[in-house]
């Protein structure tokens, strides 16, 4: 009440009510920015900018760890890494074995496709990313790559490890892209059991050791054992990937559903690094003959991977 | 309306970011659970002794670099932030008398209504989470009050 103010008093503004204001405007910001956020449109870009912004914090996390853990490995003893040599070359025979049979059978497969007039199987290109060392909302699946928009990684994209289906990106960064893990609560992935064929959908249930089937009756064919594998539906992941493994299938005659527990394939917790996936057909295989839109694709993208064609 | 001058600015700017670093070092699945929200409990403190260097904006913008950091819906720390900011503000002049076990207690009350937001928007944003450990870092938060009133009592003071 100026009127009122003494004539030599100095004039003090009333903080508390202002505060009352700024909180809530504040607040109504916060609340538009969730909403928009919420909705998924517009703040992509707003997002992208905030993410190069809290990049170097987050590679001031990663570095010291990433670097402890390089610095075990360069002091590995020497019979660690005989021993692991050993393994690995005995792996690599094994796989050279399988490949043989698998080149022999993908270009079966192409002739078999091409008589019944069947496109074919979509061409994949892979890319390594270290799952950085930055520890994100430890009650959400979620994991920081070193992959962003500057490698051509989009949002919606399948992210593999060496045993089967990690997860998908769901923001991406310049710099770095946050993969949800198939662990996530909020994450489903379309499967098909393996052994007959049937399609349902893998849930995650916030444990990485554990997926459930909720979508199965309960006289479905499924058993303990069974292997999991994508079935390509829904558009994100390429199907006939390696997804998880039946351990446990409930039947209460009280129920219309069966109750079904997965193991993941892939170790969701203990990766290190992962394959971010492109399964649209950019590049084609050698063998392959790709639709005619795709090789105008390929050259209008970023960074084409010199063609392998001869 | 601002007097401070810019040293205590930096000083809280040193220590938010100190804080967002510590909020994301990787940890133990256990202790992760545990971890208490360092970056909220660095702007109370701010808010109670220094209540014109960490204004309501600031708490906001804090609240927002830890929503891009974490990849969490973006305006969801940013409220509550906001919300326990300003609840402090309103009552610093009565805070600073409590004694520090006093204060404790308002501080695990404070926190206690922050996780209440987070879990409410995370509801209405579709990733409800009901386990119970979300509510541990309540507790260790509270319990870390003491020591990082020390802490930071100790740094500011030369100011």
């Amino acid at each position: 009440m100026p009127a009122l103010r003494e004539p030599g008093a100095r004039y003090a503004p009333p903080r508390v009510s202002t505060l009352g204001l700024r909180a809530l405007v504040l607040v109504a910001c916060a609340v538009g920015l969730m909403v928009a956020d919420h909705r998924q449109q517009g703040l992509t870009r707003v997002r992208a900018g905030l993410s190069a912004a809290v990049w170097p914090l987050q590679m001031l996390v990663h570095s010291p760890v990433a670097a402890w853990d390089w610095a075990r490995d360069t002091l590995r003893t020497r019979n660690e890494l005989l021993s692991d040599n050993a393994a690995l070359k005995d792996a690599a025979r094994e796989n050279d074995l399988k490949l043989l049979r698998l080149e022999a059978i993908e270009q079966e497969n192409q002739r078999l496709r091409a008589l019944v007039n069947a496109a074919p199987r979509d061409a994949e290109r892979v890319q390594a990313a270290v799952v950085m060392r930055v520890d994100l909302d430890p009650l959400r699946h979620r994991v920081l790559i070193d992959r962003g928009l500057r490698d051509g990684v989009s949002r919606g994209q399948p992210i593999i490890d060496a045993r089967g289906v990690f997860g998908q990106t769901i923001n991406v960064g310049p710099m770095a892209a946050e993969v949800i893990l198939l662990s996530d609560p909020t994450h489903a992935v379309p499967v098909q059991v393996e052994r007959n064929g049937l399609r349902t959908i893998a849930v995650g249930t916030g444990d990485a050791e554990r997926l459930t089937l909720p979508y199965l009756p309960r006289n479905a064919d499924v058993q303990v054992d069974d292997q999991l594998v994508s079935s390509g539906l829904g558009g994100v992941f390429p199907a006939g990937l390696p997804v998880a493994r039946v351990v446990e299938v409930k039947r209460d005659p009280s129920q219309p559903l069966a109750i079904v527990t997965a193991r993941p394939a892939a170790s969701l917790d203990r990766d290190r690094e992962v394959l971010v996936l492109w399964v649209k057909p950019r590049v084609a295989l050698p063998a392959a003959e790709p639709p005619a839109p795709a090789p105008a694709a390929r050259e209008t993208r970023a960074k084409p991977r010199p063609a392998a064609k001869p | 309306m601002r007097d401070d001058s810019g040293s205590p600015r930096l000083t809280l700017l040193a220590f938010a970011l100190a804080a967002l670093v510590l909020s994301a070092v990787p940890l133990p699945h256990v202790l992760d659970l545990l971890r208490p929200d360092f970056l909220l409990l660095t702007i109370m403190w701010f808010a109670l002794m220094m209540p014109r260097t960490a204004g309501l904006a600031f708490a906001w913008a804090a609240g927002l670099a830890l929503d891009a950091f974490h990849g969490v819906a973006l305006g969801e720390n940013a409220l509550a932030f906001v919300v326990i900011a300003y609840l402090v503000h309103r009552f610093h002049l009565r805070m600073r008398m409590f004694p520090l076990s006093q204060q404790t207690l308002v501080v695990a009350g404070l926190l206690l209504i922050d996780q209440i937001l987070l879990w409410a928007i995370d509801g209405f944003t579709g990733h409800p989470v009901n386990d119970w450990v979300r509510w541990l870092p309540v507790a260790t938060g509270a319990a870390l009050w003491p020591l990082l009133t020390g802490v930071l009592g100790r740094a500011t003071v030369r100011r």
